[in-house]
């Protein structure tokens, strides 16, 4: 970026709440239903209809205020925000303007440099989705409204973001929230979380904000850090040979890898908000709000900082595994097994996550129960098999959903640990290769592995590494002398 | 006057309502009596009397998550002026690139 500047972003993120009817009827509000299926007189907009809250949808918004540290507004109205457009059927969105119900709030995110930077909660507020518009039907534009009236919390910032990686950090730090919380899935490619920014540019030292743009349609992490930067570049452009910018709506474009300016009709914006006769105001006084917040879970912040002092976990390991609260949990049940935190948090991110990236599976879904992940832990930490063997059956622990214990009995895996035997192994090995154990003598000490890989072969693998490596070694030096 | 024959005419044009000569005439009249009304109901000292945004006194309306029978797809096209098998249809609202 070009250093003369700065950008100031704002965030706009909307979270589809995991509840299992709509946010003013009881229709549901499954994801994949055939079109029109979950469909009532209310969502459709029909005249005449009264729309009734629901009360998860306000437990959830105060939940997500409280983890953001939000200033509960005790009394918050619901608004229409009126506007004309086919995936709207009563022609207005009920939404909340003046009285949102959560104000004031920030987060902390970490910066690849190591510093922490603090983005502020403008507000969150509780509104109904639209229904899914599909375009590409020749003439014509055909209309789902399972959607409608999906219920959402949109949660904005203050102008507080500067870089793409920050607006990154920011999703990103959102997205565990809400997941830790249980609120929302998280998932952006399908749409569950959503994020539109207004970006403008000015010089450095300057006070007053430049003009903004609207972008949207970034829907992955990445495309969002993407789309910025891409954004960011056409402003610094245009400012730098002395143009204006535009203030307009801009749909970031991931085929093309470029921004390109939304199309519609053209009215300016003028939503007529006012406060929604057909409800009432809701109201969370303080015993309703410890009500919900005594279901507020750890979080991760809170998580990660425990596990680096509960079990002297590295930092890194210790984000890794509360990247999620599955993941987290996962953790925290292989260790109820096994008391080798360490050899956990390592299994997990190494073996663990490889699956579960390579298959593009939930942990939730990964066929290893924690408790036989701990077991086979404990099976290494006990000498009775080898890290080697270990590796193995951990595949098999993943192709049958076996308990450790049973494959190594069934498979007659058990280490091998009688010197004699090894001794003897030892011996034969040294014999049948007794060129390679002249190319050691003379100096050539990679041999070493060669020897030991034969010998492991000759057992099968089971013999403990450590008591050939020291057999082996005590040998060679007594040829040597 | 407070409002101006513009502001009707853009005020008609956001609700989608179009209006003949003498109808703009007197709505821009009758939008006017009303909003002098309302500069009447201004003189009142208001300052220390929240804003009331529903005239019922209710508070927390509220229904539990519990889920209820939606109605058949064919029943919700019912009044649609242009459908198809499951989809209302409705004009073009974006142009294609």
């Amino acid at each position: 970026m070009n250093k003369k500047y700065e950008a100031v972003i704002g965030l706009e993120v909307h979270a589809q709440l995991l509840t299992n009817t709509k946010i003013f009827c009881g229709c549901s509000t499954k994801f994949g239903n055939p079109p029109n299926s979950n469909v009532c007189p209310v969502c459709l907009g029909h005249p005449g209809v009264l729309p009734v809250l629901n009360k998860k949808v306000v437990e959830f918004s105060v939940l997500m205020g409280i983890a953001v540290n939000c200033r509960i507004n005790e009394k918050s109205i619901l608004a229409r925000k009126n506007y004309f457009y086919p995936d709207l059927p009563k022609g207005y969105q009920i939404s909340q303007y003046e009285k949102p119900i959560c104000e004031h709030g920030y987060i902390f995110v970490d910066k690849s440099d190591g510093s922490q930077k603090k983005i502020r909660i403008k507000r969150i507020h509780m509104e109904e989705d639209a229904g899914k518009l599909i375009h590409d039907q020749g003439y014509d534009t055909f209309v789902d409204a399972n959607r409608c009236g999906t219920p959402l919390i949109e949660i904005v910032t203050e102008p507080d973001i500067n870089t793409p990686e920050e607006a990154y950090l920011y999703l990103n730090k959102i997205k565990q929230i809400v997941t830790y919380l249980g609120i929302c899935d998280g998932n952006m490619e399908e749409g569950s979380l959503r994020c539109d920014a207004n970006v403008s540019v000015r010089l450095k030292g300057e006070e007053k904000l430049g003009t903004k743009t609207e972008v949207k349609n970034m829907n992955s992490f990445r495309f969002v850090e993407k789309a910025l930067e891409y954004e960011i570049e056409r402003q610094i452009d245009i400012l730098d040979s002395g143009g204006k910018i535009v203030q307009q709506t801009l749909l970031w474009n991931s085929d093309l890898n470029k921004i390109i300016p939304m199309r519609s009709k053209e009215e300016a914006h003028d939503y007529r908000y006012f406060p929604d006769p057909d409800l009432v105001p809701v109201v969370v006084d303080e015993n309703w709000k410890s009500e919900i917040a005594k279901s507020l879970p750890e979080l991760p912040d809170k998580r990660r900082t425990r596990f680096i002092q509960q079990y002297i976990l590295p930092e890194y390991d210790a984000g890794v595994l509360t990247s999620s609260k599955q993941l987290a949990d996962y953790y925290e049940d292989v260790i109820k097994e096994t008391k080798n935190y360490k050899a956990a948090s390592n299994w997990i991110m190494v073996d663990v996550l490889k699956i579960v990236n390579e298959e593009k599976i939930d942990i939730k879904d990964f066929r290893i129960p924690p408790q036989n992940l701990g077991k086979l832990i404990n099976l290494i930490d006990n000498g009775i098999i080898s890290g080697k063997i270990a590796k193995e059956i951990f595949l098999e622990m993943l192709r049958t959903g076996s308990d450790p214990e049973k494959i190594v009995k069934e498979k007659n895996l058990i280490q091998i640990t009688d010197v004699d035997f090894i001794n003897s192994t030892i011996d034969d090995v040294l014999n049948n290769n007794k060129s390679q154990v002249e190319e050691y003598l003379s100096g050539k000490e990679k041999v070493m592995g060669f020897l030991v890989g034969q010998i492991m072969k000759a057992t099968k693998g089971k013999a403990s590494p450590q008591m050939v490596n020291e057999i082996l070694r005590s040998k060679l030096s007594s040829i040597k002398n | 006057m407070a409002v101006s024959r513009e502001d009707v005419e853009n005020i008609a044009k956001l609700a989608k309502l179009k209006f003949t000569e003498d109808e703009l005439k007197n709505l821009t009249r009758d939008m006017n009596k009303i909003l002098t009304y309302m500069d009447k109901l201004n003189e009142l000292d208001t300052d220390n009397v929240e804003p009331l945004s529903n005239p019922i006194s209710n508070e927390n309306v509220l229904r539990e998550d519990k889920l209820e029978e939606s109605i058949p797809t064919e029943e919700a096209l019912k009044n649609a002026p242009d459908r198809t098998d499951v989809f209302f249809r409705v004009p073009k609202v974006i142009s294609k690139e």
